[in-house]
């Protein structure tokens, strides 16, 4: 990805006109308002900017939370490798959340009203002290990575020193976020279709959103050991992999059940858009990578890994979009598709957040040789201190 | 103050769109024809042909969805009926024209300060003791105004006088929850674009079982991680003691 940036003018040139097309899309959203920007409609209110941006943005995110959880409480040390990409990309992913949030939002000059004005029977009034607290925690997670490369020493040891409450805190203010995405879904039972529909939504986002989180793990560390010319973390990505089949297998049981509870199978069967959509969801997203990645030889050839890690990411996509967008249209009646210039936003968004991604990788210690030198002072606990 | 509502039977009404004037007028909004509920227009009058016209307007639902969702309290529920909507609280999310079963919250998306409309069920005229504009303005009492119970007894005699007039049902005594404007028809309600498939509850009740269970996942869970890091971590310490014991006596020796 230095490359990218640094030599290949291409890259550059896509860069620079997805920025153009972005700030032209921004000043048109911003001076004539959403229905000049957008395709919503009173009969379609929300779009590509919840669907993706939203949607789908915290979900990819979900890696951080998932990653500390298995270093900081379970203690499993290998992880350690891979832990602040992780972290960085649940960071930023938060960030470009509340950005593209910024668009969507009719008055979002009044975005801190969550603040002060409080509705606990809303779901999105939870999202926003999630999204407001996570981003906090995950800010203070991210932190070490720059006072290291500031050599700020006490700051770090302060963070360092609450980094297992910070954790814990994470993993419940991420659990709770990304179930409650899905259960901003569940006031519609009459509106979306009922092979999504189902009162246990908000755990399936949450189920899917660990998968994903898991597959933009191997997704990012496959991309960034290619663009810095580092070497892959194998062992600990295949072993990742194998975890990922575990969450697929739950995945697919957990959905198989609730077709059966809820008696949908005859939409599954029937030929229709919907239905295709689902089976490209549930196929090409779950199944087939859960069969590719059960396979050794698969799991730990790089390319083998990274395919499978992509159609699990894909799978994640199109289940959120098929929740916001394909499963509404059809109640809705308002053929829904975004305007190019929703579209130029969201690219636009993605740009900034590799871009992010790519810099801080390049100028902070996230994949770099201290991050594994750190990790063999980090893996002791506080309380050891005193035993050296 | 006895709760309000409205019964409008569609039997009665000739499509005249007296109603929709009188509420323009009523609500400042700019005069015009249109069929389909927007920004300025609170209530419609839509042509289903053989002389059959359905009005559309807020249902001011007893346990509102649209309050329920707003993250930052801009829709209330008041004692006598009418559902509120605070512009200066809302911050555009929109969510309320999503969750709505009814399609009936609209958005001034030509704004970029823009707020969400819809009937207000002439809140101002009910404080001053007045009917709803619409329901004055009605030529053949197809609208009627009045006190929640009354007008559900109304409809329920209608009913038994002459079933075969009417589809025997009273729209809108019990979808969602029920609401405060009830309609009568000759016609399948389905037919006439109204949602047939609503349960009985008041939707709020759905997202509220997920969100009540926040309490219980953050003290279950927030205790079962610190559980699980004590346990797995102290093993991990006390083994790297034990390591360390041994390599001392190692030592000595």
């Amino acid at each position: 990805m230095k490359k990218l940036l640094g030599q290949l003018t291409f890259w550059r040139a896509v860069l620079v006109m997805l920025l153009g097309l972005g700030l032209y899309a921004t000043y048109v959203r911003f001076t004539q308002g959403l229905g000049a920007a957008t395709n919503l409609s009173d009969q379609f209110p929300w779009g590509l900017w919840i669907g993706f941006d939203i949607l789908c943005g915290v979900g990819l995110a979900a890696g951080g939370f998932t990653l500390c959880a298995i270093v900081y409480i379970f203690n499993i040390q290998a992880y350690k490798a891979v832990i602040r990409p992780a972290v960085l990309t649940a960071f930023l992913g938060y960030l470009l959340v509340i950005f593209a949030l910024l668009y969507d939002l009719g008055r979002p000059e009044r975005i801190w009203h969550a603040i002060v004005m409080w509705n606990p029977s809303s779901v999105m009034f939870e999202v926003a002290w999630c999204v407001m607290l996570y981003t906090t925690v995950l800010a203070l997670e991210f932190s070490p990575i720059l006072f290291e490369k500031l050599g700020w020493e006490r700051p770090l040891r302060i963070v360092r020193a609450i980094t297992v409450p910070l954790v814990i805190v994470g993993v419940l203010l991420s659990t709770l976020h990304q179930s409650s995405l899905g259960s901003l879904y569940l006031i519609v039972p009459e509106k979306l279709h009922p092979l999504w529909y189902s009162s246990l939504l908000p755990v399936f986002f949450f189920v899917s959103a660990i998968g994903a989180g898991c597959a933009m793990v191997i997704f990012e560390s496959f991309m960034s050991s290619r663009a810095f010319k580092r070497e892959i973390e194998m062992p600990q990505l295949a072993q990742l992999g194998r975890v990922l089949v575990v969450i697929l297998m739950i995945y697919t049981v957990m959905k198989l059940q609730d077709l059966a509870d809820r008696r949908a199978w005859v939409h599954v069967v029937t030929p229709t858009l919907e239905a295709m959509l689902y089976w490209a969801e549930m196929g090409l997203g779950v199944l087939l990578p859960m069969i590719l990645l059960a396979r050794p030889h698969v799991r730990r050839h790089p390319t083998g890994l990274f395919c499978s890690a992509l159609l699990v990411v894909l799978g994640f996509v199109l289940n959120r979009m098929n929740v916001s967008i394909t499963g509404m249209e059809a109640w809705a009646r308002a053929g829904y598709f975004p305007s190019w210039m929703e579209i130029a936003v969201t690219m636009m968004i993605v740009a900034l957040g590799i871009t992010a991604f790519a810099l801080a990788a390049r100028h902070l210690p996230v994949f770099s040789p201290t991050a594994r030198e750190e990790k063999t002072t980090m893996t002791e606990s506080p309380h050891l201190a005193w035993a050296e | 103050m006895a709760r309000k509502a409205m019964l409008i039977d569609i039997t009665r009404c000739i499509g005249c769109g007296l109603c929709r004037d009188a509420c323009k007028e009523q609500n400042g909004l700019p005069a015009g024809e249109e069929t389909k509920l927007n920004a300025n227009a609170y209530t419609v009058v839509q042509d289903y042909g053989h002389d059959v016209y359905v009005r559309r307007l807020c249902m001011h639902c007893e346990v509102p969805t649209c309050v329920s969702v707003c993250p930052v309290g801009a829709f209330t529920k008041t004692a006598d009926g009418p559902v509120l909507y605070e512009e200066s609280k809302c911050i555009g999310c929109r969510y309320c024209m999503q969750a709505c079963p009814y399609q009936v919250p609209t958005y001034t998306w030509d704004q970029t300060e823009p707020r969400v409309r819809k009937c207000i069920f002439c809140h101002s005229r009910l404080a001053q003791g007045l009917p709803t504009a619409c329901a004055e303005a009605c030529p053949t009492g197809a609208t009627i105004f009045g006190d929640r119970e009354e007008l559900i007894a109304e409809a329920q005699r209608r009913l038994r006088e002459e079933p075969e007039k009417y589809v025997d049902h009273i729209y809108g005594l019990t979808e969602a929850g029920g609401s405060s404007v009830f309609f009568l028809s000759a016609i399948p309600f389905e037919q006439l674009g109204f949602p047939g498939n609503l349960p009985k509850h008041p939707l709020p009740l759905l997202t509220w079982n997920a969100l009540s269970k926040i309490p219980d996942i953050v003290a279950v869970g927030g205790t079962a991680l610190y559980g699980l890091w004590w346990i797995i971590n102290r093993r991990d310490e006390v083994g790297r003691l034990h390591a360390k014991l041994k390599e001392m006596e190692d030592r000595k020796e």
